[in-house]
Formats: C-alpha cells, sequence, structure tokens
C-alpha cells in the first residue's frame, strides 16, 4: 500500500471517530448531562461557549461603568453601601465567569484584550448613560429584571461551570432586582419630581432592555446550535416575552406608565402583545454607534494602560521573592 | 465644653475621615488595575463607610436633636466637616491611594486597638467591630506598599513620590484638643500621644521592607481640626451632597 493511500485511510478513520464522538456528545447532552472541562467536546461547541461566556464577563465587568457612575452621589448612605456593594457583585460575576472561561482553554487577558480591540462584544444595555438616581432603580429593576430571565435559563444549560456560576449568580441578582425595585418605590412615594425621575428613567430604559435580550428569533444566527447543545434553552423571544410578562405589573404597582402605546393585554394567548422593536436601533449599538459605546470602551482600556505599572511591579516583587527563597 | 458635646464632636471627627477615605475609595469602583483590586478597594470603602454610619447614629443619638445620620453626612459643609485631611487628599495613581490607605489604616488600627477600652459602652462596641476590618484594611494595604515598592524601578519611585507628598498629613491623625482633653478624664478618648511612637515604629518597619524613604521634610499640614481643609475637599463634598442638597426634604 502507498502512503498515500494510508494517509487517507487514517483521515476516514478519524473522521469516523470524529463523528462517533460527536454523537456520543450529543447523546450526554441529550440525556441531560454535564459537560465537564476535562470532557471531550466540539471546537465549535467550545467556541460558541467561550463568546458566550467571555461576553457575559465583559458585560458585568463594563457594567459597573454606569451604576459607577452614582457611586459617589448616592443620595444617603445606606443607598451609597447598597450601591457599592451592588457594583462589588458585578465585579465577582465578572471575575467568576472569566475563570469558569479559563477552563475552556482561553485566559483571561486575552479575553480582556479581545474586549479592548472590539473582537468580542458586551450587553448592548451598558452603552446608554446614567442620568438620573432613578436609574439606578431602572437598571436593578429592567436591566438586572431581564438578566434573571435570561440567567435563570442558562442555570440549567448543559456547560456545569457555567450553569453553577449561574446558579449563584442569579441569586445576587435576584437581590438587586428587587433593590432596584426598591429604589423606584421610594422616589414613585415621594415628591412630584422624584417620581417624574422615576418615570424620565423607564422611559429611557425600557426599550433598550427589551432589546438587550437579543435579536428575534430569525435574526439570531447562533441560536440553532446553542439550543442543540443545550447551552441556550429557550428563544430570545420566547425570553422577552416572559420578561414583559412579569414586567408589565409591577410596573402598574409603581404607578409608572411604560412607554408603549401598543402594549396590551392578550386573553387569547394570556401574554401581553407590544409594540415594534427598533432594531436599527438595537444594531446601531452592538456595532459601536451608540451613546457610550466609545466612552465605555474608553474607559475600559484606560484601567488597563493605567495599571499596567501596578501589575508590573507585583509580577517583579513575585519573581524577586521566588529567587530569594531559591 | 460638656461631655455631651465632647463626644458628639469627637464621633463625628471618626466618622467624617471614614466617610471621607471610603468615599474616595469608592471612586476607584470599575477603575482598579486589576479586577481583584476593584473587588478589594470596594470591601475596604464599604467597611469604612460602615464605621462611620456606626459614628454617625452614635453622634445622632447623643445629640438628641432628631438628626439622622444622613443629616450629619450630608447636609454639614466644608468648615463643619472634621476629616483629617489625609483622608480628602485625591487618589492619585493607584500607589497614591495605596500610600494614603497605609498611613490611615495604621493609625486605625492602633486607634481603634485602644478605643476598645473606651469607657463608653458604644464607643467601645464600635471599636471591637470595626478593628478586625481595620486589622484586614491594613495588611492589604501594606502589601501594596511593599510590593510596590520593592516591586520595578518605575513602581518604587512612584510610591517614594507619593510618600513624599502625603506624609505631611500623618502628624495631624495624633492632634488633639479640647475635646480629646475633656473625654480622656473620664476614660472615654483615646489620648493619641501614647499610640504616635507605635504608629511610627509600624510605618517605619513597613517602609524599610518596601526600601522606601521616610522623608526628611518634616514640615505637616494641620487644620482639619478646625474645619479647615485643603481645597479638594469642598469639590468631593459637592459631589456627594447633591441630591439631599437640590430636593431638601426628599426620601431616598
Amino acid at each position: 500500500m502507498c502512503n498515500f493511500e494510508l494517509l487517507l485511510i487514517n483521515e476516514k478513520a478519524k473522521m469516523e471517530d470524529l463523528q462517533k464522538l460527536e454523537e456520543e456528545f450529543q447523546a450526554r447532552i441529550d440525556r441531560g448531562e454535564k459537560i465537564e472541562p476535562k470532557d471531550w467536546m466540539p471546537e465549535r461547541f467550545r467556541k460558541q461557549l467561550i463568546r458566550m461566556m467571555s461576553q457575559h464577563a465583559h458585560s458585568e465587568i463594563v457594567g459597573m461603568l454606569p451604576e459607577g457612575n452614582w457611586i459617589t452621589r448616592a443620595p444617603s448612605l445606606q443607598r451609597k453601601v447598597n450601591l457599592l456593594a451592588k457594583v462589588q457583585d458585578e465585579a465577582g460575576h465578572g471575575l467568576y465567569i472569566y475563570c469558569g472561561a479559563e477552563t475552556l482553554g482561553i485566559s483571561r487577558d486575552e479575553m480582556i484584550e479581545q474586549l479592548h480591540s472590539g473582537k468580542a462584544k458586551y450587553s448592548s444595555i451598558f452603552n446608554y448613560p446614567t442620568l438620573s438616581w432613578a436609574d439606578m432603580g431602572a437598571i436593578g429593576w429592567l436591566v438586572d429584571g431581564a438578566a434573571i430571565v435570561n440567567q435563570t435559563m442558562i442555570a440549567k444549560c448543559a456547560f456545569g461551570p457555567y450553569s453553577r456560576a449561574m446558579i449563584r449568580i442569579c441569586k445576587e441578582e435576584n437581590f438587586h432586582n428587587k433593590q432596584g425595585y426598591q429604589i423606584l418605590w421610594a422616589l414613585c412615594k415621594g415628591t412630584p419630581e422624584q417620581k417624574e425621575m422615576a418615570q424620565d428613567s423607564l422611559d429611557r430604559w425600557w426599550w433598550p432592555s427589551i432589546m438587550m435580550l437579543g435579536p428575534t428569533d430569525k435574526d439570531s444566527p447562533n441560536s440553532k446550535d446553542l439550543m442543540n447543545w443545550k447551552i441556550k434553552m429557550q428563544s430570545n423571544d420566547t425570553i422577552r416575552q416572559r420578561f414583559i410578562d412579569r414586567t408589565v405589573p409591577q410596573a402598574e404597582v409603581l404607578g409608572l406608565k411604560i412607554p408603549d402605546p401598543d402594549l396590551k393585554w392578550n386573553e387569547e394567548r394570556r401574554s401581553y402583545d407590544f409594540g415594534e422593536i427598533d432594531w436599527e436601533e438595537f444594531f446601531n449599538v452592538i456595532n459601536g454607534k451608540g451613546p457610550m459605546n466609545k466612552e465605555r470602551l474608553q474607559a475600559r482600556r484606560d484601567a488597563e494602560k493605567n495599571g499596567r505599572w501596578v501589575r508590573e511591579a507585583a509580577n517583579t516583587y513575585y519573581k524577586k521573592r521566588k529567587e530569594q527563597a531559591a | 465644653m460638656e461631655m455631651k458635646e465632647a463626644i458628639f464632636n469627637y464621633c463625628l471627627r471618626y466618622a467624617d475621615s471614614s466617610l471621607i477615605i471610603g468615599h474616595r475609595l469608592s471612586e476607584w469602583c470599575g477603575h482598579g488595575p486589576i479586577l481583584e483590586e476593584d473587588i478589594a478597594m470596594t470591601n475596604v470603602a464599604l467597611d469604612l463607610v460602615g464605621q462611620s454610619r456606626s459614628f454617625y447614629q452614635y453622634a445622632a443619638k447623643v445629640e438628641g436633636k432628631d438628626r439622622t445620620e444622613d443629616d450629619l453626612a450630608y447636609l454639614r459643609d466644608e468648615r463643619e466637616y472634621r476629616n483629617t485631611l489625609l483622608t480628602e487628599q485625591p487618589n492619585g495613581d493607584f500607589g497614591q491611594t495605596m500610600m494614603r490607605q497605609f498611613l490611615f489604616d495604621s493609625f486605625q488600627v492602633l486607634f481603634f486597638e485602644k478605643l476598645k477600652e473606651s469607657k463608653d459602652e458604644d464607643m467601645s462596641a464600635i471599636a471591637f467591630k470595626s478593628i478586625k476590618e481595620s486589622k484586614y484594611h491594613l495588611r492589604h494595604s501594606s502589601q501594596w506598599v511593599i510590593r510596590l515598592g520593592d516591586g520595578t524601578e518605575e513602581s518604587h519611585q512612584r510610591i517614594q513620590n507619593s510618600l513624599e507628598d502625603l506624609w505631611r498629613f500623618s502628624d495631624e491623625l495624633f492632634e488633639m484638643n479640647e475635646i480629646d482633653e475633656v473625654l480622656i478624664k473620664d476614660g472615654i478618648a483615646v489620648d493619641l500621644s501614647t499610640i504616635k511612637d507605635h504608629w511610627m515604629q509600624n510605618v517605619v518597619d513597613v517602609l524599610a521592607e518596601a526600601t522606601l524613604n521616610v522623608p526628611e521634610d518634616t514640615f505637616m499640614a494641620t487644620g482639619s481640626r478646625e474645619g479647615k481643609h485643603s481645597e479638594h475637599l469642598g469639590y468631593l463634598l459637592a459631589e456627594m451632597q447633591v441630591l439631599p442638597r437640590t430636593y431638601p426634604g426628599a426620601k431616598w
């Protein structure tokens, strides 16, 4: 047998092996088993998870900025510590998910580099500015509320580290959600100016929160694979509907008006119908043309740049100690 | 000076210092040199704001005029604030922040250690709770002073400059006035002269490990005990107090 034929046979055997592995992999997922970092997994699965998890971690980190914007102006000491603790939680979530993503064979530095170069994305929502104290309420209530609906689903996903991270993160997000609602509650029970502040905030955050759950199913290119692999369990539109259904009554309790003239209860569907989403705005924001994209990314790049000498010093210090010990 | 008034003012002094330096630290949130530091600095800021609340709440109770912790924090002006000058200095680079923190934490640990023995039960209780936190803060800040001092040439130079810059605010931590005099007599306040040498020894030890030199310039700034601050505090308060000042009487 000549070398060429041998090569072909080898190649074919490899392909068959791969196919078998993929079938076994899919069977495990279909049985509801969790995939762990050391298990075999298709490269596409690994890639998609890295994309999703790093995007999620980046969102936590960039998400610290809009709320960080009000820490120094929180109107009472109690609110100040609540907000500080909340933003600290976001940092913790980011760290946790970065670590989870690292088990897939990418380093935190690489992921951060991808964020800074614009290659990796983060949630569109954080490209909107926080213009009043009420926005701290709206972010907790709407943004975290939308995130919870999404993350409760991810908590059941097929990748062990991501699923476990989400279980813990969801607990904290639920707390943030209540905290945000409570901020708005205080404003709505307060002076007319405070109530106006709350309404203005809802007017600005409602649509971006609806959009942050991702493009409509027909425009969601990654969804099919993700759902087969149970990285994603439900479609964007399903999650969006659930979020709207649970949020509208909460707005009514606050006495705030949701800025959608087409919003109305559909008795037949037992769900709310809602108006058309401005997807052009969404895709603009995703592609760098939102109100705060430039500032958010610049703040992250600046932190990286201004902290470089500190990280270098720490590394040098440890090298010196190691050499001394040797 | 009456005892009640002395306790009230004594509490405000330490409440203000913890709040202001905690506020400064919180300005870092989201901009730290590494994610772990964002978490650590926020932790310290949370503890410090927490300490300030304990002191404010007690001050308000002692005063007995129905003022709240927020009235004391948000509705007093620059000239009424009694935080030490060190605490209001701007963050500068990360090294500057850590040096400021280190000088402050070194004081807090010794101060709370003594305040635990105060005959005033509330203050003693605050000290008991705070000492654990401050010990952790000191471990964190002194480790950074050492790493940066004994790190690269650049970090060494930067943090040496920070030390030179901030050293002049160290003496003021130990200044005493009539308030201290009244309270020390009854075993309530800490005689700050008794912890100064200890503070210096601890600081010098860490600086030596960090290969840093104690500044030769011995000029020392003063004024905060009379509410005479640096120009930085006014801006910090303007930012911090903006909402309660803009909407008087509103509840948040």
